[in-house]
């Protein structure tokens, strides 16, 4: 048999021969190819982002304006939820068997191991019920995240709201960081303030097994990234004076913009008609935003910011104001109301100075003011004239901030309009127009354009005496922070500060003699500056617009009050400018008789009151 | 028989050695398998797998003590007696157990205690082919004990596949090594070779092109050396009719004997996308998580595939795609060294016996532990069918465990006292 002994060695080669083959291949699996490493990550590996806190919003006084609300939803894996007690359970969640074999059915669709919601939004009393008793139904669970939340219903214009990303946005490079199903700012400070608000997204890789169930950090969370808190920010709302307003223009259609002069701080911002912001969060969002669309008051339309309207009357006070500078106007320069260029809306004594023209509203006092700019003699030609001296006044109303967007930290702010030469070139042809053709511009009508906001605007410059801080409604970006620099900067007007107390003065009378007598604030002791306007709409009944500030030497606050087709400055809008200013200076109306004009303005008892 | 012979002297320390380091690599490796990072027990928990087998080893040693209690002479001498109690031992599963996993093959004592007839049965058989192997003289060419021997080889997998586990009865084809070693043709081995790798053929071409190919190159091959072949023209031709007839006949035998699932596993070795969430699965997760460890592996307990239930069978038959993934190439490589080691070692060890009898038993031992070696490592990389048997002394299980322990012991046995044997 010794034949046979060599044989040992064939089989130890077979041996030796497969161990040698498996390590080769080994080597390329292990070693060579990585594409096994590869999808070894994507087998076990799942990247799940961090959503952050988006930032707080509060007003300036620290009242929460937007908040970060907790919902619960309930949530199924139908694998787990087999042995239940079906009965037991619908009556804790309050369903009917057929509802809850539906729903499970439905989830059981989506996919059997993973989890679905089964009730989405559960009331906080529901909430509570249903978790305490969750531990005899496997298979159900919890899932708290956070929707937007409004401790108030006001605001909701300047608020704005967030909304799942577009289609459209996800392929523009600016939102390269978003993705699907992200949601982010869609207007107002939510759009504006969104790289501040939305805060560092974290990324924590979790294992998954076989089924798609998490299971547990990878590496102890030694690649994840934490995610990061959006900042918050403070408004310079004044809540109680939001809400003020809010009330007073319940009902009606127009704005109420309130400006702290010394800073441009945005005190109020009301755009009426309103709507709860809260009706634009959570899954009735859409139901919800196409309702608000197909309201004909059109309530998404955020007018302090885009409507645009003859100013009114309140021009005047520019005209005014320009023509002292252009060296047509003094103070003491007195024309006659002569009804001949222009109507007057009432009749009364010729004006003999500026302060009395402002207090009566003299119209055509202000067509000669305007004239005395415009025709200054520039040019012997009388198209030549009215051109450069359209032009030059142009410069001036510009530097007031008309005709422009001011710059505010709200998107969609519309410019309006002031007409140079070149716009009625357009209309008219260069040798087609001269003074009589633009006279209505004199005192706010014809071709003008100006946003409630400019004119808030306009009447923080006057309160000012020539200079404001571009209107704002954040006051810092987390709580110790700054505005943003652009804030912060003074902005001159192209008439001289000397020229204003002239202004002042009148606006002064315009309320304690003139058209606006109902907006006295003598009972506390406050000296109100201000003016009216009566806009004359082609559409119906005219607007009533008035501006103002207060106190008189130590200007706490410039408003301007728009109200739609409630008819003259001085029954709608400057008695609401009033009560605003009362309740900002004073905190609460006490008198009897400014309780009833209240109670007259949030009751829109002007509208019965003709003109 | 003297007396004062010394057992601890004789004992090879060497294979003990081995064993117990494979034995211990398996129980960590399982610990690894069935480890759960969201929920870490300890290795010792006896709810897991870990904890279990860790009985299974001490048991193993009581049995490895008893193994060498025993008379050494009675493995010889009760080989027989074994053989057919174990035959006993598989009928009687076959008839009365109830079915578990889809075959008639486990034997419940308690509700925890199983066990599986079909793997002591290797054993047995081995002892009982070494004891008739010493028994005759093959050389003498005697058609009557070679079938008798074929008998004793193939009645236990006949009655295995019976009880619906072919993995198990494959094995039995490992025998065929030890005859070869003991004088058989090697014949018998290259025409099984040349059988496998024809039938790896008839998967990977179309049986048509195959023929047509045969064909061509055998009439080529005859047209250029006619001078050479002339002698044996007819048996050339037979080679070429049969060769054809292996083609066919696989054809036949894969799409029509074999089950659905068992075609499937042959073929996912040629096309793992063949069936991708049935045994392509298997192959794809386990190949994966064995890529994926590397040349140094993930790190002990680090491993994401074999954790998670990527790879099925974590801790039985895919033990070795731990092994792989958290130890990395590395891993592989003493892994297959110490298989290595240990068959050499168990070769030498039979060479060294006086009788045939331990010296076939010997192989026996080393072409079992081979055959369920080049099965299941070359299944998790791919290289073999997904056939569902232990990787020795890695896989858990009491039954594989024990079986395998019972297998090498008596060999163990038997070398202890080889120095008392005469031999024949």
């Amino acid at each position: 048999m010794k034949y046979l002994e060599g044989r040992k060695y064939v089989i130890q080669a077979i041996f030796i021969a497969i161990g040698a083959v498996y390590l080769i291949k080994l080597f390329f699996i292990q070693v060579l190819d990585d594409s096994y490493k590869t999808a070894a990550d994507n087998n076990a590996m799942r990247r799940v982002v961090q959503y952050p806190f988006r930032g707080l919003i509060y007003d300036r006084d620290g009242k929460l304006l937007v908040e970060n609300t907790p919902v619960y939803d309930l949530m199924v894996v139908p694998k787990e939820a087999k042995a239940i007690d079906t009965l037991k359970f619908c009556q804790l969640v309050g369903l009917t068997l057929p509802e809850y074999r539906e729903k499970i059915k439905a989830a059981r669709t989506y996919s059997y191991v993973k989890p679905s919601p089964f009730l989405q939004r559960l009331t906080n009393a529901e909430f509570a019920a249903i978790q305490d008793n969750l531990v005899d139904f496997p298979g159900f669970y919890i899932n708290a995240r956070t929707v937007r939340g409004y401790p108030h219903q006001s605001l909701a214009h300047a608020l704005g709201y967030i909304g799942e990303i577009s289609p459209r946005q996800l392929e523009d490079s600016a939102y390269k960081g978003y993705r699907q199903g992200d949601y982010l700012g869609v207007s107002g400070i939510e759009r504006q303030y969104e790289q501040y608000l939305m805060g560092q997204r974290g990324v924590k890789y979790t294992m998954v097994n076989v089924r798609g169930l998490e299971k547990g950090s990878f590496k102890d969370g030694a690649y994840d990234t934490l995610s990061v808190a959006g900042q918050n920010l403070i408004t310079t709302i004044d809540l109680e004076l939001q809400k003020y307003g809010e009330k007073l223009m319940q009902g009606k259609t127009g704005s109420i913009v309130a400006i702290e002069p010394k800073t441009g701080e945005i005190l109020s911002l009301i755009s009426a008609p309103y709507y709860d912001p809260s009706l634009l969060t959570g899954k009735e969002l859409g139901n919800n935003y196409m309702k608000l669309l197909k309201d004909p008051v059109k309530p998404l339309f955020n007018r302090p910011l885009m409507a645009t309207y003859p100013p009114g009357s309140i021009f005047k006070l520019a005209q005014a104001l320009i023509a002292m500078q252009e060296g047509t106007l003094t103070p003491n320069t007195g024309y006659a109301c002569n009804w001949s260029l222009v109507k007057c809306s009432h009749r009364h004594p010729h004006p003999s100075n500026l302060g009395i023209a402002i207090e009566q509203s003299c119209n055509p006092y202000f067509y000669q003011v305007f004239r005395s700019v415009v025709n200054k003699g520039r040019s012997a030609n009388v198209f030549q004239d009215s051109h450069l001296g359209l032009d030059a006044w142009n410069k001036h109303i510009k530097s007031f901030g008309f005709a422009s967007k001011l710059g505010i930290d709200l998107p969609n702010e519309k410019k309006g309009l002031m007409p140079n030469s070149q716009f009625y070139d357009k209309i008219y042809g260069p040798k087609g127009w001269k003074f009589p053709t633009i006279y209505s511009v004199s005192i706010g009508q014809g071709e003008t354009g100006v946003t409630p906001l400019q004119m808030a605007n306009f009447a923080a410059t006057i309160a000012n005496r020539g200079y404001y801080y571009t209107p704002h409604i954040v006051r810092s970006v987390g709580e110790k922070g700054k505005p943003l620099p652009a804030y912060s900067e003074k902005h001159y007007t192209s008439v001289d500060p000397r020229h204003f107390p002239a202004v002042v003065e009148g606006m002064q009378r315009v309320v304690e003699s003139g058209t606006a007598r109902y907006a006295r604030l003598n009972h506390i002791g406050v000296v109100i500056c201000g003016k009216t306007g009566t806009v004359q709409n082609p559409h119906g009944k005219d607007h009533s617009v008035f501006i103002a500030f207060a106190p008189k030497d130590d200007p706490k606050i410039a408003i301007a009050v728009y109200v739609e087709n409630a008819g003259g400055g001085a029954i709608a809008a400057a008695p609401m400018a009033s009560l605003m200013v009362e309740k900002y200076l004073n905190d609460s109306i006490t008198t009897p008789a400014r309780k009833r004009w209240e109670h007259d303005m949030v009751s829109g008892a002007f509208y019965k009151w003709g003109h | 028989m003297r007396t004062s012979y010394k057992l601890t002297q004789n004992i090879d320390w060497i294979t003990i050695g081995l064993y117990a380091l494979m034995v211990i690599l398996g129980w960590m490796n399982i610990y690894a398998a069935v480890y759960n990072p969201e929920n870490v027990t300890n290795i010792f928990d006896f709810s897991l797998n870990s904890g279990k087998q860790l009985v299974w080893i001490g048991a193993s040693v009581v049995i490895i003590v008893m193994l060498f209690a025993i008379d050494y002479k009675a493995y010889d001498s009760l080989a027989y007696v074994i053989y057919w109690f174990f035959i006993l031992l598989l009928l009687g599963t076959l008839a009365f157990a109830s079915e578990i996993k889809g075959s008639r093959s486990w034997l419940v004592i308690t509700e925890s205690i199983r066990l599986q007839p079909a793997e002591f049965a290797k054993f047995a058989t081995a002892l009982a082919v070494s004891k008739f192997m010493s028994s005759i003289n093959l050389r003498q060419q005697n058609w009557k004990d070679q079938a008798k021997l074929a008998g004793l080889a193939l009645l236990p997998p006949t009655i295995i596949i019976l009880q619906n586990e072919t993995g198990s009865a494959l094995v039995f084809a490992a025998f065929t090594l030890a005859f070869f070693r003991e004088g058989m043709s090697p014949l018998i081995l290259i025409i099984g070779a040349v059988g496998v790798f024809v039938f790896v053929l008839t998967l990977l071409i179309p049986q048509w092109y195959l023929a047509a190919g045969v064909t061509v190159l055998m009439a080529a091959y005859g047209w250029f050396n006619f001078h050479r072949i002339k002698r044996f023209l007819y048996p050339y031709i037979g080679i070429w009719v049969a060769v054809l007839a292996v083609v066919f006949s696989v054809n036949f035998f894969v799409e029509n004997v074999l089950q659905e699932h068992q075609r499937n596993r042959i073929k996912v070795l040629v096309d793992p996308d063949i069936d991708p969430l049935g045994v392509g699965w298997n192959v794809t997760q386990s190949k994966i998580a064995i890529g994926s460890g590397g040349f140094l592996g993930k790190g002990f307990l680090e491993g994401t595939q074999t954790k998670f239930d990527f790879v099925p069978e974590q801790s039985t038959d895919f033990i070795f795609c731990t092994v792989g993934e958290e130890h990395g190439w590395i891993g592989s490589l003493v892994l297959i060294a110490l298989f290595m080691g240990l068959l050499i070692r168990i070769i030498t060890v039979a060479e060294r016996q006086r009788s045939v009898f331990g010296r076939t038993y010997g192989y026996c031992v080393a072409s079992i532990i081979f055959f369920h070696f080049l099965v299941n490592v070359g299944m998790t990389i791919g290289l073999a069918p997904v056939v569902g048997i232990p990787l020795p002394f890695f896989s858990y299980g009491g039954s594989g465990l024990w079986s395998f322990t019972i297998l090498l012991f008596i060999l163990l046995a038997i070398d202890a006292h080889r120095k008392l044997d005469l031999g024949r």
